[in-house]
């Protein structure tokens, strides 16, 4: 048995350790907060672009911009994958990589990702090429942040590089659960939420093609960088969970180790009396 | 006649801007300013860096700048997705020429095509808020 004096030693490391992830655990239940407050900020944008090309669509049900077109034969795909940048945040990332890795390899085709968060770069490059990737998001990301990624995956998409770009992410329904999901990002799916039907058209300026160009990309810039906003959320509740089960579980080894650091002090004890005993028994 | 209003919503991708009832929306579109008034004919068009005037009383006009971006235009709501926006009384004089004299110096360094492209966008950017900023201090 270690002596009294080392599992004191390793009692004070563990609540020196416990003291850091308890602290961790509040940073990221404050981020937890404000992030989700950013979700709900960035949710007039969404929705306005979204109605706006419903509307659109509804109005131009005879122009196919590329965006919207579906190819016939999907030569190569492409798989737009947003984790985080740091670890400690339980298996966010790992359910996350585990749904891309069953995107790309659900067709047998070619394939390529476009990355957002260190996690996915580091993991994904074992598998498939890194077209883009953009690492270091801040906590408060602005849409600028994300869109050269982005444009890689258009740009890739509309010369026909790839045939289709879907987008994985890890969803946030609440502090204790984060689903992965994906959707198809390239060729997007018109949202059905036309507000005005029937026949009717805008009055384009400048023109028609290329004001519906502009929104489409918009349309689809919105859902990467609300796919990111998501993930931030999903990251810190990750992360509050992961460091409150590391905070109890480093209680538990603590208290483990004080019956073990008392009975060893206990030991000690009784082995030094029943030396001073037999001392005196010899000299007596 | 009791004057009619048309909602009106100025929304970055980050957040909302602005959300009011107007009687008046003069936007600068990329042809020129526009003016809105109520049941407007379904509009949509783009816009470029400038200020975006909703008058909402007969003496009241609020401010928004804008960067750029689409307008839609309904008889009964404006949508004004902007690239960035920002309210009159949020807009710091200090802040847009510190901003200004940094797009130039990436300007003047020139790194890359990127780069170069984002400074550019900038730099035309700060340069309309100034530009605005001043008019408004004359006044």
């Amino acid at each position: 048995m270690a002596s009294a004096k080392e599992i004191k030693g390793q009692i004070k490391a563990i609540q020196n350790t416990s003291k850091i992830t308890k602290a961790m655990e509040m940073v990221a239940a404050s981020k937890m907060r404000k992030a989700q407050d950013r979700v709900v900020a960035a949710r007039s944008y969404a929705e306005g672009v979204k109605q706006v090309v419903a509307n659109l669509m509804q109005a131009h049900p005879e122009y196919q911009h590329p965006f919207v077109t579906e190819r016939e034969n999907v030569k190569k795909m492409g798989a737009l994958v947003v984790t985080t940048d740091k670890g400690l945040c339980g298996g966010l990332n790992t359910n996350t990589l585990k749904k891309a890795i069953g995107i790309l390899k659900s067709q047998e085709v070619e394939t390529e990702v476009y990355t957002i968060g260190r996690r996915a770069g580091a993991f994904l490059k074992r598998f498939t090429d890194i077209a883009a990737s953009v690492e270091n998001v801040p906590d408060s990301p602005e849409i600028s942040d994300i869109l050269g990624v982005v444009g890689v995956a258009m740009e890739r998409y509309l010369s026909g590089e790839v045939d289709e770009v879907h987008l994985v992410y890890s969803e946030f329904e609440n502090t204790m659960t984060q689903t992965p999901v994906s959707i198809r990002l390239l060729p997007c799916s018109i949202p059905e939420n036309a507000t005005h039907t029937g026949y009717w058209d805008y009055l384009y300026e400048p023109d028609s093609k290329e004001v519906m160009d502009g929104l489409l990309r918009r349309y689809v810039e919105s859902l990467v960088f609300h796919s990111v906003l998501e993930n931030k959320a999903c990251e810190q509740s990750a992360r509050m969970v992961a460091m409150k089960a590391a905070t109890d579980n480093a209680k538990d080894i603590v208290k483990d180790l004080s019956i073990t650091y008392n009975k060893a002090r206990q030991a000690a004890i009784t082995q030094e009396l029943a030396e001073i005993c037999a001392g005196a028994a010899a000299a007596g | 006649m009791a004057t009619s209003t048309v909602k009106v919503l100025v929304a970055t991708a980050e957040r909302e801007v602005y959300r009011g009832e107007a009687e008046m929306l003069v936007a600068p579109g990329v042809a020129g300013d526009l003016g809105i008034l109520p049941k407007h004919a379904p509009l949509l068009c783009a816009l470029t860096a400038g200020e975006l005037r909703i008058t909402v009383g007969a003496e009241e006009v609020d401010e928004v700048f804008v960067s750029g971006g689409f307008m839609e235009v309904q008889p009964d709501m404006i949508t004004v997705l902007a690239d960035s926006a920002e309210r009159a009384t949020d807009i710091d004089e200090a802040a847009a020429l510190a901003a200004e004299r940094k797009a130039e110096e990436v300007l003047a360094g020139k790194q890359d095509d990127v780069d170069y492209a984002v400074a550019e966008a900038e730099l035309s950017m700060t340069a309309a808020r100034l530009a605005w900023l001043r008019k408004k201090k004359k006044h």
